[in-house]
């Protein structure tokens, strides 16, 4: 069953991302098992379970991190062209279509894999110049106002071992922003963090929601889930449990092993 | 010209005109200077393309790098470079006979940095190797999801990043070429160590001659660490360093 777009009135939003029984096979573990969710332009989708549910192998199966074993994905309606690897799985058909699609998907990592030999500024103006071939001065101009942004213009020159891992995420947003792109990807953005560096972080991206960019977010943060995203996705062993408005999930979830969950991670 | 009997050591035999020999070890020394950078570099090359290939070629590719590395490694480079030249310049005669061609004239130049190169290509694809699987597997990870192809990533990520890993491997392999050079003395190429021997024959300073090649080497050692010092800082600029 395909996802819904939240509790948005239903207009004619285009979709942003769109995947369709999605399986993702790591040799005789299945780690995937059908999963279809649609983001419309504009939602914001948090992304929640139990560690091992499988929910950071599906986000970076959308930008091809992980390639499918079965099922398809499409970024502003188009597919992702597939063939298969004659192994039963399937592989990517055209990699410049891959890095075409993935150049206007912003990835925020885990554990913010900026790059490590790059200032701060030289990390937001990488892709941008790069890739998408923006230039020089243009790149410039725009990674200060994103950096200025996050908070982090008087770092812009530092390397990100300088810093502390609160502010290497906000520049690692900066550098996802810097691409302008169609959706965010957020794998655990405040897992690696010192706890009293979350808040800094989630205050961030809680700003990026309230614009109404694309969002999907994997996150054991389950209050800010809550506030932020208009849509939550339970995962549970490689299943969409549960998925609903952010107040049916927490405030009246109906299978157990979300009840459970949500008990546990208070 | 007599030697002075008041003095010990003759320094006017290092004099740069005739009959000093100071011009005839300078021309040694640059000649070897000459041998080491081009064998060092088709040695980078070789073993920037033998990491990778053993990192991610195919089955036969990874075969034949292992074959490479191991036999190379395995045998005394004297030998090598006798085998190399010897064996190396009756093979292309052979062939450019059957060619039709008459005899090829290797220079000693050619034969040296290839023979050089293609030893320390085998020592450089282990440190690359090593190099290239020090770097965090994040920092490739976040350029292929920025979608940069994979010759974009090798040049603006996966290089940079493994350089100060590569570094310290690197350096000794230079060091090592510049004393290689003087393997070449075996086969008749006027490197400094041949000169050397020469200038310390005809005139019987051995004691001279040799200390003089020996600073002239220690020289290059010294000015090549402090280039590599420079290169190191360099690479390793976003590192908080540990000193």
């Amino acid at each position: 069953m395909p996802g819904i777009g939240g509790d948005a009135p239903m207009t004619e939003r285009a979709e942003a991302i769109a995947v369709r029984n999605l399986h993702k096979r790591f040799g005789a573990l299945e780690v995937l098992k059908g999963i279809s969710l649609t983001a419309y332009e504009g939602d914001v989708i948090a992304i929640i379970g139990g560690s091992g549910s499988g929910k950071s192998t599906f986000l970076r199966c959308i930008n091809m991190l992980e390639v499918p074993s079965e099922g398809s994905v499409a970024i502003r309606g188009e597919p992702i062209a597939m063939r298969g690897d004659g192994h039963g799985g399937l592989v990517p058909s055209d990699r410049r279509q891959v890095e075409r699609l993935r150049s206007r998907l912003g990835m925020v990592f885990q554990s913010f894999n900026l790059w490590q030999h790059m200032t701060i500024i030289q990390n937001v103006i990488e892709a941008p110049m790069q890739v998408l071939g923006v230039p020089r001065a243009e790149a410039i101009a725009r990674a200060e106002a994103l950096l200025r942004r996050v908070g982090l213009f008087e770092k812009r020159d530092a390397y990100p071992a300088f810093l502390s891992g609160g502010q290497q995420q906000r520049a690692a947003i900066a550098r996802a922003l810097a691409i302008q792109p169609h959706a965010m990807l957020f794998d655990e953005p405040t897992s690696a963090l010192d706890p009293e560096l979350v808040g800094e972080v989630l205050g961030v991206i809680g700003d990026l929601a309230r614009e109404k960019r694309t969002m999907l977010l994997v996150t054991h943060e389950m209050k800010f889930a809550r506030n932020v995203a208009n849509h939550i996705v339970f995962l549970a062993h490689g299943v969409i449990e549960e998925q609903g408005p952010p107040d049916q999930i927490f405030g009246a979830p109906q299978s157990e092993r979300l009840k459970k969950f949500i008990r546990s991670s208070h | 010209m007599a030697a002075d009997p008041a003095s010990l050591i003759d320094w006017s035999l290092l004099a740069f005109d005739p009959p000093g020999w100071g011009a005839v070890l300078l021309a040694g020394l640059m000649n070897s200077i000459k041998i080491a950078i081009g064998g060092y570099s088709l040695g980078l090359v070789l073993g920037t393309g033998g990491a990778f290939g053993k990192l991610y070629g195919g089955p036969v590719t990874k075969d034949l790098l292992e074959v490479y590395t191991t036999v190379v490694r395995a045998v005394p480079e004297l030998v090598l470079i006798l085998l190399l030249y010897y064996a190396g310049t009756d093979l292309l005669n052979r062939l450019a006979a059957a060619a039709g061609y008459g005899t090829v004239d290797i220079s000693g130049l050619a034969a040296g940095i290839f023979v050089i190169g293609v030893v320390q290509g085998a020592y450089a694809t282990e440190v690359m190797r090593g190099a290239i699987r020090a770097v965090p597997p994040g920092q490739i990870e976040a350029a292929r999801a920025f979608g940069m192809p994979p010759l974009l990533i090798l040049w603006r990520v996966t290089f940079p990043a493994m350089l100060p890993h590569a570094l310290p491997g690197l350096s000794n392999l230079w060091l090592i070429a510049t004393k290689d050079t003087a393997l070449l003395a075996v086969v008749g190429f006027s490197e400094l160590t041949l000169v050397t021997r020469q200038a310390a024959g005809s005139t019987k300073a051995y004691m001279l001659f040799f200390c003089a090649a020996g600073a002239l080497y220690l020289a290059l050692t010294l000015v090549s660490n402090l280039v590599i010092r420079l290169i190191e800082l360099r690479a390793r600029r976003g590192w908080v360093s540990t000193r």
